[in-house]
């Protein structure tokens, strides 16, 4: 009897866990819920819009520290474990969002849309000023960034963009991840292999910086009749899977001489495999390996020559994200909806230490 | 060997006979994942002898591949195996002591830097150490099955919740990347072997279970606490004892997996590290056909089991299904070993077998 409800339960973790991926479950069921406390939210708010600008004209952050009436700032955010540009982004947030500085920082985090929806009902009840979001998922937010825009919670998009309406959030300040996979690709176009044979491994499907990394790399394809993949596969982020893949594609002996990985993890996997395989890599070897996020360790692969490409994603949001809530403060409105940051691509012939310090994270 | 003697009794007599094997289903279920491959492909057989990058020879193909993941996995079968026949039920949290004792073994080699040019401390040093933090982790779990009564997998919720957690903690969540190439042979291969190294760390721990087994009372204990936990008592053992230290083994077996996993890219991903590794190794024992109730255990077969598991993720791979998607696959087999094992469905086939019997005992009288 035992026996069979724990198998049960273990199948469905199984299938669940399986399940999760895509994300973007509706809820609206618990939508309700979220618009008892809207009428208290909103109360506060505008008060706080009344008495921010004053505070403003003489050392806003010491001041408002010192009166105890710190802006309440909700953050969602990925597991800071995720990756090396995680922990820059969420040490780059816990760093300006201080108290000092006049915030009352929250922080939830979560790699799962479902569990991150459930944070932001949760910080629109306990009322915060604030949300800030980097999503999951692209898709499932429009419910409750309605229920946060009725309790007069204003949303900020930081990292990821979602699918939904742009009068549910402020402004959103984003890499542009088809910007950088069109970056990426373009370098490696301009290698001028007489054939690309390419294992792409990508991210956690259905993220922002998965869809763009890939939809570079997949539009050129689809154009070229030189251009293959000999395995496109999911490592989620995950440096062991990424391994796996690779190390199936060498154990079938398909040949190929680009590794595309869309992050340096995953990167550092899929050469962990091809050191054990004894297949060469790097700068003028047998195989080009691709990696994104600039991690410190990732850029001195590329001076060493080991890897030859990445890709620069720019953690440090935090300081737009003042910017645009200063203003709002302020009484104002942002000037752009939409924030891009500038991004570059490292080639490893052409990487200094200069490049290393400043934009490895 | 009996087979003359058998054949009276029918083709049917016999074949009910290996089906209640205990290790006929792994093996089964092996033969039919090699099987399915020779149709599908024979390349999947094919080893053969190269060179890395380090210039030191090995040997590739699938099966090694089989045999290098699937070695971590037949550790923690190991102490999944003990500590579902002492408690009646399983842990849950070795993923997270798996990044927690990795973590700790990084935290020893690199000391307050986290990208040492030399090693702070020996590797020995570092492995014993995370030996003890997963045992005492281990006997937190088991303190709480055993003491506390709270049913397994809800006391190692506790663990599998916050180890990840612990275990970017112990770092200061900062990523440390060993240089030292020493350290790789753990995960990789030592210079002039061409076996991939985690199989011997695995042999090594299998001759010592199977020593430990055949010398001490540790079998008859376990399957008697698990059998029945008040008559074992009766009888002068100390179930609670046995539990706990059926956890403990398993932590011993979680720092050597740990150590595997740190060594394979000489660095940590704290919240990817071993995921989902619980699932497979639970699947291990109930696809070695042990009661997942507690009780008798045959540790061969979970063993088995562990390759076969690694055998049918290996060959999913293979077949570029998503890697996403894994689990769906691992749950059908699941679903399947447990409807096989449910006593309605064992009664329906020693029914039929009976009938069948019957059959051809009248059809030799007639």
């Amino acid at each position: 009897m035992f026996k069979k409800k724990l198998a049960v339960l273990l199948a469905a973790t199984m299938v669940v866990a399986s399940v999760v991926g895509c994300g973007g479950a509706s809820q609206e069921a618990a939508a309700p819920a979220a618009d008892a406390p809207a009428a208290e939210a909103e109360a506060p708010a505008a008060e706080e819009e009344a008495e921010a600008p004053a505070a403003e004209e003489e050392a806003p952050a010491a001041d408002a520290a010192a009166s105890g009436d710190l802006i309440k700032v909700g953050i969602i955010n990925n597991d800071p474990n995720e990756s090396g540009y995680r922990t820059a982004n969420d040490k780059d947030m816990k760093e300006t969002f201080t108290e000092e500085n006049g915030f009352d920082a929250s922080f939830a985090y979560s790699l799962k849309n479902d569990e991150q929806i459930a944070a932001a009902q949760k910080f629109i009840q306990d009322g915060v000023d604030y949300l800030l979001l980097s999503a999951a998922d692209t898709a499932g937010w429009d419910s409750v960034l309605k229920d946060a825009q009725d309790a007069g919670v204003r949303v900020i998009l930081f990292d990821r963009t979602i699918d939904a309406d742009e009068s549910l959030y402020e402004a959103s300040i984003v890499s542009d991840m088809d910007a950088e996979g069109q970056t990426a690709v373009d370098w490696l176009a301009s290698q001028g292999l007489d054939e690309y044979n390419i294992i792409h491994i990508q991210g956690v499907m259905g993220s922002a910086a998965q869809q763009g990394r890939t939809g570079a790399l997949d539009k050129m394809v689809a154009e070229n009749d030189n251009w293959n993949l000999v395995t496109q596969q999911t490592a989620e982020w995950n440096a062991e899977k990424a391994q796996q893949i690779v190390q199936s594609v060498i154990d079938a002996g398909t040949p190929f001489n680009v590794i595309y990985a869309e992050n340096d993890d995953m990167a550092k996997g899929a050469v962990a495999a091809l050191d054990a395989a004894g297949i060469s890599h790097g700068v003028d070897k047998d195989v080009i390996i691709m990696g994104f996020d600039t991690n410190k360790w990732a850029l001195e692969e590329l001076q060493k020559g080991n890897w030859n490409y990445d890709g620069q994603c720019n953690p440090f949001q935090a300081s737009y994200i003042k910017d645009i809530i200063e203003t709002i403060q302020g009484g104002g409105t942002p000037s752009e909806k939409v924030v891009i940051m500038q991004e570059k691509g490292f080639d490893a012939k052409e990487i200094t230490q200069e490049d290393v310090d400043t934009y490895g994270i | 060997m009996q087979t003359t003697g058998k054949k009276k009794l029918g083709v049917s007599g016999l074949l009910g006979k290996l089906v209640r094997q205990q290790m006929f289903i792994p093996l089964a279920a092996l033969l039919l994942l090699a099987l399915f491959n020779l149709i599908v492909d024979p390349g999947f057989f094919q080893v053969s002898l190269g060179y890395n990058n380090a210039g030191n020879p090995v040997l590739s193909g699938y099966l090694i591949t089989i045999l290098d993941y699937g070695s971590e996995l037949a550790i923690l079968a190991i102490g999944m195996t003990l500590v579902t026949a002492a408690s009646g039920g399983q842990d849950i949290s070795v993923g997270a002591a798996i990044a927690i004792s990795g973590s700790v073994i990084l935290r020893v080699l690199c000391g307050r830097d986290s990208r040492p040019e030399t090693l702070q401390a020996p590797i020995i040093v570092a492995f014993l150490v995370a030996c003890v933090v997963a045992m005492l982790f281990g006997a937190f779990n088991g303190a709480l099955v055993a003491y506390f009564r709270i049913q397994p997998m809800v006391a190692t919720l506790i663990l599998y919740t916050a180890g990840r957690s612990i275990a970017a903690w112990i770092n200061n969540n900062e990523l440390p990347i060993i240089s030292e190439p020493s350290f790789a042979y753990f995960g990789g291969y030592i210079p002039g072997i061409p076996v991939p190294t985690p199989f011997f760390l695995a042999l090594i721990c299998m001759i010592i279970i199977a020593i430990v087994l055949r010398m001490t009372n540790l079998r008859l204990y376990t399957q008697a606490v698990g059998i029945n936990e008040s008559s074992s008592r009766l009888n002068g053992l100390n179930p609670e004892l046995i539990k706990v230290l059926s956890f403990v083994i398993l932590g011993l077996c979680v720092a050597v997996a740990g150590l595997i996993k740190v060594s394979r890219l000489s660095t940590i991903n704290y919240s990817v590290v071993a995921k989902d590794i619980e699932m497979d190794a639970i699947l291990a024992v109930a696809l070695g056909g042990n009661p997942l109730g507690g009780g008798k255990f045959n540790m061969t077969a979970s063993i088995i089991g562990a390759y076969v598991i690694q055998f049918l993720t290996t060959t999913l791979y293979k077949l570029n299904v998503q890697s996403d998607a894994l689990p769906a696959y691992k749950a059908v087999v699941v679903i399947v070993l447990v409807v096989l094992s449910a006593p309605t469905v064992k009664d329906y086939f020693a029914g039929l077998g009976k009938k069948l019997k019957s059959q051809s005992m009248s059809k030799e009288v007639g």
